[in-house]
């Protein structure tokens, strides 16, 4: 599928966060790791005018013309005020024209929010938020270094329902060391009974150089192995499914017509914009990155107006390589019809095997069962991209 | 001085039999023999402190590294006797120092006179000493034991002096006591040498008969031919003739080693030298043959020609297919200077094309492989060794198997395996050690001696099967590296034998079939189904792992399906990070065999097929 080359999605990073949980490897700063004693209320202001510089020159450089949807993503966005976000949105649309049904995301710690502080994230044009519940247990929270109480997670969601968001999404982590299958069962259950219509489930991924990995290489703690985390995923999909949450990703889930178009424009190769520091962009087969560390970022931003740390062109074979190994976490799948002879060749053990669709595959359709999800990235590597390399 | 110029010493083809001494240095790895040899290089001014070097008269790297001659070498030293102060000519015959090369040692032997038996005396005599010296008593060699390493604090030359005495039946003073290393005592030997050792006798009018004890390849001259002539004389230009062949040569270079090689007008009776007649293949004069004269022939052969006979098989495969030409270049190149190397084609399911190659002994095929990795820098797996056996079957056919996959199918009469006598010597702690892992190892003791008080010679009969496995590596370790072992085949015996099969997926993996006593069916067969278990990645789908003999599964392991392997997060920043890491795991992935549907990665086949073998290489290369 090729880009609609007058449409451009916009994520928006907040590089900010209270405290840094401790699986975390995102470009996020406390406070004290960036040495500042302003209030956050000063950096909000300060930062969010190099957003709104950066997406001026946004238009200087993009030939769209619509912005189909906006994410704000973090670190914390709701630690920003809502009218500096709301900025955020309005210089957007001084320059594009959303689309009527554009989505406006934001990320929130189920702590920090409000019902006056949602009703002012709808009012400055806010339409979807998610939540990062993780787990509904305390034990399995404090090994992931997250700090808020699970009964918040259903008080925020109530308080963003009565505000007024429709769409609401909470996201959760399994396979944390320590999570048996009970807690996941109990975490899984607690998420079903709250009024969403979107849940996106992690295994969890041990990154170098977080506090996490540092206990794990001491011993403190075990990451459970594989095939336990595979048990939960597919607890998670029968009891998702069930509560009628179908999978539009590997790792997403939603009623329908309630998908994250945010995500699906990554997946389906779209054009977007990432503005902040470290943020990625993507438009027509060239991805490029901004500097990661605020300070650095502002000291581009106002010297040079550019603050890309650097970039890349797709070769033909690297776009299709990302079509493949993006497709094929999608329930359309990957047609037969653009695949070669080889690729389909390595393909059919797994149709044997009954990690891809025998009914799909018959009609023309390269498609994950659900135990096939779990071999994603082995199916990528051992049949549809090896003859590209 | 007692060293002589070599202009003004006596000129081969003219020496008078009555100077000349030929002798060979029976050691053990180690003891010193290389170094005793630079001495007397030195001490006879063959060689000039300029141009000395440590271990002058190894040729190989591989022989310097690992203290073992692997080839032959005779060296003609000029020497004054201080006894009586006459010029004669000793004949230093190197001889190969292992097990493998007994063949090749008992040519050598056959060349001289007498023998030095050089023994360390902080260790004593070794296994392999031992035998070589029996042989060197069998053929009526005057023995001059000498006591080496004097210079050690550990030295107990009185203790190992004694046990020499035992061995060859002469007084512990008759011993020489020498340091190869400062040189103390050379002299003195060099001059016994001189007086103890008869020298050769033979007809100079009869026609021409010389022994070849060696055959070296050489890129530049083609294959040189060493030689010692019991009779006549041998001339440049003379044709000669290979009795066992009939083949004839043109004789284009006659010459003597001084240490490097010096052309002469022919070699006299008793003399010992080399021969260059432009073959290019050592096959065609090969140890033990007999050269003559072809317009004058010798009626009788020396006694004693074999043809060398492979004991041990084994496949050598590339790991990069694409490298089956270079393996097969290599290989034809050895052969020019390795008559005991045989090979032929061979195909391999798991494996691909490589050969199937036969060797004198397990030392052999490391040396042979080596090479072919060291020479021609490749990188090689091979297969579990195996030895040759006699098979029966069910129609009363005989068939020589000498790789499991050629073992016949379904009823078998009978299958015999070649047995050796072996004989350890060790610590007499280690006498309950040893006689139990003989015991395992389906032996037969012959019997038991006391070199010395705590020292014992014991004697066995067990199948070279056995040997070849890990008996060597496993002999070490219990005994903690004090006992050596010498073995020599004494013929073929029917044994309890099956072949085990090993399959994946219910496909069989023929690198890994291999031929075993029935008692030990069922433990091979768990040690390869749990080692592949543990080698080779899940699948998605399950992989079971079995062993059987015939249609019999005797042992049966399962790899689960891979359950999971996706990273569950793919946002914006996470595609290039994915794309690169999805790159970065194809250059891991490349080499990978297929077995039926099962990807089985190389070095899995390389783990599974070192059976013990790599720790044993680890020790000889010690030792």
């Amino acid at each position: 599928m090729e880009a609609r080359a007058d449409h451009l999605a916009f994520y928006i990073h907040i590089p900010y966060c209270v405290k840094r949980c401790g699986y975390c490897d995102f470009n996020t700063y406390t406070p004290a790791e960036l040495q500042i004693q302003s209030s956050l209320e000063v950096i909000s202001n300060d930062y969010i005018d190099l957003l709104v510089q950066e997406i001026t020159k946004s238009a200087e450089v993009s030939e769209a013309k619509f912005v189909p949807s906006i994410f704000f993503g973090g670190g914390t966005p709701t630690l920003m005020q809502p009218s500096d976000l709301g900025r955020v949105i309005a210089a957007i649309k001084s320059h594009y024209t959303l689309t009527d049904d554009c989505e406006i995301t934001i990320e929130a710690n189920p702590d920090t929010v409000s019902l006056a502080m949602l009703s002012q994230l709808l009012e400055v044009g806010f339409n979807r938020i998610s939540f990062g519940m993780q787990s509904a247990l305390p034990h399995v929270l404090a090994v992931l270094d997250r700090t808020h109480n699970p009964d918040n997670v259903e008080k925020a969601v109530l308080a963003a329902r009565s505000a007024g968001f429709k769409e609401v999404s909470v996201d959760l982590i399994y396979g944390t060391p320590g999570e048996s299958m009970e807690d996941w069962e109990l975490t899984l259950d607690t998420a079903l009974a709250l009024p969403v219509t979107h849940i996106s489930a992690y295994a969890l991924i041990v990154e170098d150089g977080t506090k996490l990995a540092a206990r794990v290489k001491r011993g403190e703690i075990v990451i459970p192995d594989d095939d336990e985390t595979a048990d939960k995923y597919i607890l998670a999909d029968n009891k998702f499914r069930s509560a009628g949450l179908d999978w539009y990703e590997l790792s997403n889930w939603s009623k329908p017509g309630s998908e994250c178009k945010h995500n699906l424009f990554y997946w389906y190769g779209e054009n977007w914009w990432g503005a902040g520091p470290g943020a990625h962009s993507h438009i027509n087969g060239r991805r490029w990155w901004n500097v990661k560390h605020p300070a650095t970022y502002k000291e581009k931003i106002l010297s040079t107006g550019d603050p890309t740390q650097d970039s890349e062109i797709l070769s033909a074979i690297e776009r299709e390589e990302e079509r493949l190994l993006l497709n094929i976490r999608l329930p359309r799948g990957i047609q037969r019809a653009s695949l070669n002879a080889e690729q389909l060749a390595k393909l059919l053990p797994f149709v044997e095997s009954g990690h891809l669709s025998k009914e799909l595959w018959e009609a023309g359709q390269v498609t994950l069962t659900q135990n096939g999800r779990l071999l994603a990235d082995k199916i990528v590597r051992d049949a549809l991209t090896e003859s590209l390399l | 001085m007692p060293a002589i110029e070599l202009s003004k010493a006596p000129q081969p083809s003219f020496t008078d039999p009555a100077q000349i001494r030929n002798f060979c240095i029976i050691a053990h790895i180690d003891h010193g023999k290389s170094t005793l040899a630079d001495r007397m290089l030195q001490i006879t001014e063959v060689v000039d402190s300029r141009n000395m070097r440590a271990q002058y008269l190894d040729r190989m790297d591989i022989e310097r590294e690992r203290g073992i001659t692997i080839k032959s070498q005779a060296v003609r030293l000029p020497w004054r006797s201080a006894y009586d102060n006459q010029e004669y000519i000793l004949n230093m015959i190197d001889t190969p120092g292992h097990v493998d090369f007994t063949y090749e040692v008992s040519r050598s032997l056959a060349a001289c006179e007498g023998a030095v038996l050089l023994v360390d005396c902080a260790q004593g005599i070794e296994a392999q000493t031992l035998a070589n010296l029996y042989l060197a008593m069998e053929n009526n060699l005057t023995i001059i034991p000498v006591l080496n390493k004097i210079d050690l604090p550990a030295a107990q030359p009185e203790k190992f002096a004694e046990e020499l005495a035992k061995l060859i039946g002469c007084q512990p003073e008759d011993c020489l006591r020498v340091s190869g290393k400062t040189g103390m005592g050379v002299e003195v030997l060099l001059n016994e040498i001189v007086k103890q050792i008869p020298h050769p006798v033979g007809d100079p009018a009869a026609p021409a008969r010389a022994l070849i004890f060696d055959s070296v390849y050489d890129s530049y001259r083609g294959v040189v031919t060493y030689v010692r002539v019991v009779d006549g004389h041998l001339s440049t230009r003379d044709q000669i003739q290979m009795m066992s062949t009939g083949v004839r040569h043109e004789m284009l270079e006659v010459g003597v080693i001084s240490p490097e090689p010096v052309p002469s007008k022919g070699l006299g009776v008793g003399e010992v030298g080399y021969l260059i007649t432009g073959v290019k293949d050592v096959r065609q004069s090969r140890v033990g043959d007999t050269v003559t004269n072809y317009h004058r022939p010798a009626t009788q052969q020396l006694s004693g020609y074999k043809d060398p006979r492979p004991m041990v098989y084994s496949g050598l495969f590339p790991l990069e297919g694409s490298d089956y030409p270079l393996l097969r270049e290599a290989l034809d190149k050895l052969q020019l200077n390795d008559a005991a190397l045989v090979y032929e084609p061979e195909s391999s399911a798991a494996l691909g094309f490589g050969f199937r190659c036969g060797f004198l002994g397990l030392l052999h095929m490391e040396i042979v492989r080596e090479r072919l990795e060291r020479e021609a820098g490749l990188s090689l797996i091979s297969t579990a060794p195996s030895v040759v056996y006699s098979v029966t079957d069910g129609d009363g056919k005989e068939l020589v198997v000498t790789n499991p996959s050629e073992f016949p199918e379904g009823k078998i009469m009978e299958v015999k395996e070649p047995i050796v006598r072996a004989t350890i010597l060790a610590p007499s702690e280690f006498i309950g050690t040893i006689m139990e892992l003989c015991q395992q190892r389906r032996g037969t003791l012959l019997g038991m001696d006391y070199l010395s008080e705590d020292r014992v010679e014991i004697r066995y009969t067990l199948p070279l099967a056995e040997i070849v496995f890990d008996f060597f590596d496993q002999l070490k370790s219990r005994t903690r590296g004090y006992a050596s072992l010498d073995y020599e085949p004494i013929g073929e015996e029917a044994g309890d034998l099956v072949k085990v099969d090993i399959l994946l997926q219910s496909e069989k993996v023929d690198a890994f079939s291999a031929i075993v006593h029935r008692d030990k069916a069922y433990a091979y067969g768990m040690s390869m189904t749990v080692k592949l278990r543990e080698l080779i990645p899940r699948q998605q789908f399950e992989v079971p792992i079995q062993a059987a003999i015939g249609g019999k599964i005797i042992a049966r392991e399962t790899i689960r399906a891979i359950r999971k392997d996706v990273l569950a997060k793919c946002y914006g920043g996470d595609i290039s990070r994915k794309r690169k890491l999805l790159e970065k795991q194809k250059e891991g992935k490349k080499r990978m065999k297929m077995v039926g549907r099962v990807e089985v990665p190389q070095e899995a086949f390389i783990a599974a097929l070192s059976t013990g073998e790599e720790s044993s290489d680890e020790k000889d290369k010690k030792k």
